[in-house]
């Protein structure tokens, strides 16, 4: 590309990209707050390739009414990477979003945004987390070749890291703000088609349910995927849904969460230094939750996102934010994430 | 097979902390094997400088000196300044080529007009994006490890339509015997374990020279923690795919250093290839050695655990 698009300018206040994983979700996260929203098509072109998820052209259509009638944005993920000789239904995808006049699509493999750049060269894009962008360097490439606009930063900066690349790039960053947390770099696990032929990559799944399997012994309740035990419930514990890196584990005698324990991002305290630093938009994640939960966590986001603006350091977490983003919280239990250092 | 092959042998990066000494005894050794190809570097986690990248580099120029095909290869998650510093001399080493595993690396090659190799942790998953990595300046690459054999076989064959014009054919070398590279973190595994911060993990990698095994609370053998990475339990074994890999037009495989018995693997895959010894035979002499189950799951495009079947191996 021999002339770069101009930087789009930073908003002082970050976007609210909220998950639609159907047109009630998108529904939900316009009536609570969002900014954008993004969805999917009901195929394998998206990481969030679930039985009863995601949109067609009708319902698609409707949700951009309803997006625009709103004032608001939406975008279209189709951020699996496209397999082998033949990537005409990745490409056809690319020309449904720009057909249907999404505002952005948000793709992962270079061959795809390369497509997408030359056919339709008025098309925003948008970098997905599952390009693995990690440092300022990979995120100007991006925008040398594609003319990439926004780049969605994996779950494994510390907050001086996402600083740094926004310092040194013209393409505006998006992050994770809330949701089920991936401690693997996304784009670079593999650990789903490993153990049951079918990853984030290749499938837009991880851990997929077809596999799962519920054992109820006299003592314990077994969860299994593809026939691996992933985890052994007590009778008196909860039990969650058996994502393999979130399974406990035997190292060297002991038994314990070994990769990562079920907890949920969320980094609502950290909003205004956030804000300071120039982040474009902040994403949650979760197309595979009911749209309640879309309402829950857009309202409390916003109503957060709205007092840290201009408030800087007077600006206090309200226990009820916290309370209400707990009750979702995939364990319970919330992190910082690596944007704090301590948990590293 | 029976015939000589013309497939080529690597030697890939060291993914395990090994101390100053061992890497360059093993490098003085790899020398003398039968490779034509030698990968060094840290691919893994920043805090590993036991051999600094100054030292990568002359290691680098001086195996080159023995008169094999040198890659440095550059880390796989690259979050700071300090990545990038590294990864910028690395680029800049003036000889050898390097090995991107990281579009922040291709960029930096691109730059500086280094041809590359493109790894596997670039993400290559179709004939596009192949296309596109050598209009880059990759000369070579490594499909991820999760690519089956159909799908690489359809890449390579639609490829030429979508080369660059006049521009030599990509080198295709792929990921054939080892623990496989399957997962990068910021968190670190190891420092988990022993309950230590990333930041103060007190190296304790060192003393896991092949790894930590994971096994599921019924002690099956599943994935092996190894810092920021976590690598598969079973250990990759494309032995019994040789002939098809060759067939297809794959010119090279890669062997993926282990702590003990790299040199009795390397020979192994060179007397099969020389047409020396049959490959169940040398399949048989190999699996007390590896460091895992024996599996090529991804390969047959079923989940990468499967465990190598034994008509494949009869078969080959």
């Amino acid at each position: 590309m021999s002339e770069l698009p101009t930087p789009t300018p930073v908003p002082a206040l970050p976007e609210l990209v909220c998950p639609a994983g159907s047109l009630p979700a998108l529904k939900a996260a316009i009536d609570h707050g969002a900014d954008a929203v993004y969805i999917g098509l009901k195929n394998e072109t998206n990481a969030r390739n679930f039985a009863g998820l995601n949109f067609d052209a009708t319902s698609a259509r409707e949700g951009l009414r309803y997006a625009q009638q709103h004032g608001r944005r939406v975008f279209m993920a189709i951020n699996t990477y496209a397999q082998g000789a033949d990537i005409g239904r990745w490409q056809r995808a690319v020309d449904e979003a720009a057909d249907l006049g999404v505002d952005a699509v948000i793709l992962a493999d270079p061959g795809l945004l390369d497509y997408a750049a030359r056919r339709h060269p008025a098309l925003r894009l948008h970098l997905s987390v599952q390009g693995s962008a990690t440092n300022y360097e990979a995120v100007n490439l991006a925008h040398e070749l594609f003319g990439v606009q926004r780049a969605v930063l994996p779950r494994v900066l510390t907050l001086d890291q996402v600083r740094h690349v926004i310092e040194h790039t013209p393409v505006q960053i998006e992050v994770f703000g809330f949701g089920s947390l991936c401690v693997m770099v996304e784009g670079r696990c593999l650990l789903s088609s490993y153990a049951t032929g079918e990853s984030p990559n290749t499938h837009g799944v991880c851990s997929p349910a077809k596999y799962v399997r519920w054992e109820q012994r006299p003592q314990a309740l077994d969860a299994r995927l593809n026939g691996i035990l992933i985890d052994r419930y007590a009778a008196s514990e909860p039990a969650g849904y058996p994502t393999l890196c979130k399974g406990r584990f035997e190292v060297q005698d002991e038994t314990y969460y070994a990769l990562e324990e079920p907890t949920s991002l969320n980094v609502v305290a950290m909003l205004p230094q956030v804000i300071a630093m120039g982040v474009a938009a902040i994403k949650v994640e979760g197309r595979q939750r009911s749209p309640a939960y879309v309402a829950q966590v857009t309202q409390v986001l916003r109503e957060a996102l709205d007092a840290a603006a201009g408030m800087g350091t007077r600006f206090q977490v309200k226990p009820a934010w916290q309370q209400a983003l707990g009750k979702v919280a995939e364990g319970q239990q919330q992190t910082l994430g690596a944007y704090s250092r301590p948990w590293r | 097979m029976s015939s000589k092959s013309t497939l080529q042998l690597a030697l890939g990066p060291v993914l395990f902390f090994w101390s100053r000494d061992e890497i360059l005894r093993f490098y003085a050794e790899a020398a003398q094997w039968p490779l034509d190809t030698v990968y060094l570097g840290e691919v893994v986690c920043a805090r590993r400088q036991q051999v600094r990248t100054q030292e990568w580099i002359s290691l680098a120029h001086d195996l080159a000196d023995s008169g094999k095909e040198v890659v440095l290869s550059c880390q796989a998650l690259l979050e700071s300044e300090t990545d990038l510093r590294r990864l910028r001399r690395l680029v800049e080493n003036g000889r050898v080529h390097v090995e991107a595993n990281d579009l922040g690396a291709a960029r930096l090659a691109r730059q500086q007009g280094l041809p590359f190799v493109a790894g596997p942790h670039l993400n290559i998953y179709n004939a596009d994006t192949l296309a596109l990595v050598q209009r880059l300046g990759a000369y070579r690459w490594v499909p991820p490890l999760e690519m089956d054999g159909t799908t690489l076989a359809a890449i390579l064959h639609a490829l030429p339509s979508r080369q660059p014009a006049g521009a030599a054919p990509i080198q295709t070398e792929v990921f054939a015997w080892g623990l496989m590279p399957l997962a990068f973190s910021a968190r670190c595994f190891t420092a988990r374990h022993y309950n230590l911060n990333k930041d103060d993990c007190q190296f304790r990698c060192l003393e896991h020279p092949d790894g930590m095994r994971l096994a599921t609370r019924e002690g099956q053998e599943f994935l092996t923690i190894n810092g920021i990475q976590t690598l598969s339990g079973g250990c990759a074994d494309l032995l019994p795919h040789l002939a098809a890999l060759s067939a297809m037009g794959v010119q090279a495989v890669r062997i993926s250093p282990q702590w003990q018995h790299t040199e009795q693997v390397v020979q192994a895959f060179a007397d099969v290839l020389d047409g020396r010894v049959a490959a169940t035979v040398a399949g048989e002499r190999l699996a007390p050695l590896a460091p895992g189950p024996l599996v090529d799951g991804y390969w047959r495009g079923v989940a990468g655990m499967q465990a190598v079947e034994e008509e494949d191996h009869a078969h080959a």
